[in-house]
């Protein structure tokens, strides 16, 4: 039945993950990658990880990409038209990654070298696995805790900064979200 | 046959489908009279009968919408994305109904317990945004893309204080599992013969209140529908769409408040804990505090004016979400400071 599951799920995630780069139009591309994050997390509820599992459809799937969405959507990105040489230079590029990343995992698959152990543990010997993730985020992990949440703050204050930069002409009103919003309804 | 039946995962299934269709079943029941109420309530509101002519005091308008919904001409618009135009209201109606299953409505009557049942809630209610914004964008048309964006900025919002004013019950509760929330909240506090019910309303007042403005935001309804906004936007993100489509959206309106109502008893209001009734009729007192939820909603949606755009972000931002945090952070304290104790 799991891995049952799991090659299903498996499935979706390869699919929706080639049709993110291959379909042309933006819009569906980013539709496609909440879906392999989906997949993602059912993957991740299959080892018994719930709370990764949900999380990754919270952050990611919830709030991320629904800004990637609004990002496309604000720009009325249409169909991709980029050409030339540029995307030839691009393409010849990832080319070149993609084959170099598969000859690396099948060297290291032939060798039987994979990190970390290959069986789940027993979910009935942790209490939850919410509990296990915290400790282990405030005790062993706690300097990289830190450090991310630093990072964020200097990525936030620096959002703050250039939107602020740009605006010389005195500005209508306060909320930042006004740009996004309709035009002629708080005039 | 009857050995395959013995299986353990087998029976669990079984158990877990029959639930989800009884539930599925009732939902469906609850949300087209939901309509009704809506409309008798609003008419109450506005001194005016509401629906009165199909049967009893109106009591069949909710059979003769349908109808009338399902004979209506589906339409759509020329230059829309077919599939997400299709696509769209399916969505609005899923993640509430499958946050449904994480829900105990009595003490033996829950579909699973999965031990971060508060989490497949959030990541569902964070999901919803999907369909408005999708059929905001499908339908290549201005008013309903304007709707749209205003529904993801809108949710993405209100997301972020609604799941931080559930951290401190979490804290409180010590567990994700909404089972074990509603646990936590068996018992009393008493004083002589006065006695407080042991809710995490009581005693998280602050969550509450915020959990309340966020889930009337979540459910894009009164003060909160600027992704409709009919006066300005014509019928917002869902403009362009008629029949049996346009009724998915309502029903996952409906479905949606009815959901979040839910999370908001078992959350905060004791679920199914109750005085005088024995444990196993809990159900009774989860739908009466279900239905005296539904009932502020729909009185709030005829009483409130709606909020101007750049009013309903600066209030998410710079007002619910340093309370929340506040809230996080009192919480934390207290509750460490009572365990070393």
């Amino acid at each position: 039945m799991i891995p049952l599951l799991f090659v299903a799920f498996a499935a979706v995630l390869l699919v929706s993950s080639l049709l993110v780069i291959l379909h042309r139009n933006p819009v569906t591309s980013a539709l496609f990658l909440v879906l392999a994050f989906c997949a993602l997390a059912a993957i991740y509820l299959l080892l018994h990880a719930e709370f990764i599992g949900l999380v990754q459809v919270v952050v990611y799937a919830g709030a991320i990409m629904v800004l990637f969405l609004f990002v496309i959507m604000y720009l009325n990105l249409g169909h991709d038209v980029e050409g030339g040489v540029t995307l030839l230079l691009r393409r010849g590029l990832g080319w070149l990654l993609g084959a170099a990343l598969v000859a690396e995992g099948v060297l290291l698959l032939r060798r039987g070298l994979a990190p970390g152990p290959t069986a789940p543990p027993d979910p009935a010997a942790v209490a939850g696995n919410t509990q296990q993730v915290g400790l282990l985020l405030y005790s062993r992990y706690l300097f990289p805790f830190e450090i991310t949440s630093v990072l964020l703050l200097v990525a936030m204050i620096g959002v703050i900064v250039i939107a602020r930069g740009r605006r010389e002409t005195p500005p209508a009103a306060a909320a930042p979200a006004d740009e996004a919003g309709s035009p002629g309804e708080d005039a | 046959m009857a050995a395959l039946f013995q299986d353990p995962l087998v029976q669990l299934a079984f158990w877990a489908l029959v639930k989800v269709i009884v539930i599925l079943v009732v939902m469906l029941g609850i949300v087209a009279y939901l309509t009704y109420f809506e409309r008798k309530i609003a008419g109450h509101i506005q001194v005016r009968p509401g629906p009165n002519l199909v049967g009893p005091w109106g009591l069949f308008q909710p059979f003769a919408d349908i109808l009338k919904l399902l004979l209506k001409e589906e339409f759509v618009p020329d230059g829309a994305n077919k599939i997400l135009f299709h696509v769209a209201p399916v969505l609005a109606v899923t993640p509430a109904l499958t946050s449904f299953a994480v829900v105990p409505i009595g003490p033996n009557f829950l579909v699973t317990d999965v031990n971060v049942g508060l989490l497949v809630f959030l990541a569902m209610s964070s999901l919803g945004v999907y369909a408005l914004t999708l059929a905001g964008w499908s339908s290549n048309n201005k008013y309903a893309l304007l709707g749209g964006l205003r529904s993801s900025a809108q949710m993405i919002s209100y997301e972020l204080a609604l799941g931080l004013s559930t951290i401190g019950v979490l804290m409180m509760a010590g567990s994700l599992s909404l089972v074990d929330i509603v646990h936590a909240q068996h018992g009393a506090f008493r004083l002589g013969p006065l006695a407080l019910p042991h809710w995490f309303v009581f005693t998280q007042p602050v969550a509450f209140v915020i959990f309340l403005i966020c889930a009337f935001a979540e459910t894009n309804r009164a003060p909160f529908d600027l992704p409709e906004g009919e006066s300005e936007l014509v019928g917002g993100f869902h403009t362009e769409y008629s029949s049996m489509k346009w009724a998915m959206f309502f029903l996952g309106e409906y479905m949606n408040m009815l959901t979040i109502s839910a999370i908001t008893v078992t959350l905060f209001l004791g679920g199914w804990n109750g005085p005088w009734l024995p444990e196993s009729l809990g159900f009774l007192w989860f739908f009466a505090k279900l239905f005296a939820l539904i009932f502020l909603f729909m009185w709030v949606r005829w009483t409130f004016p709606r909020l101007r755009y750049d009013q309903l972000m600066a209030f998410g931002w710079k007002v619910l979400l340093p309370i929340a945090l506040l809230n996080v952070l009192a919480t934390g304290t207290i509750v460490t400071w009572l365990g070393n104790r």
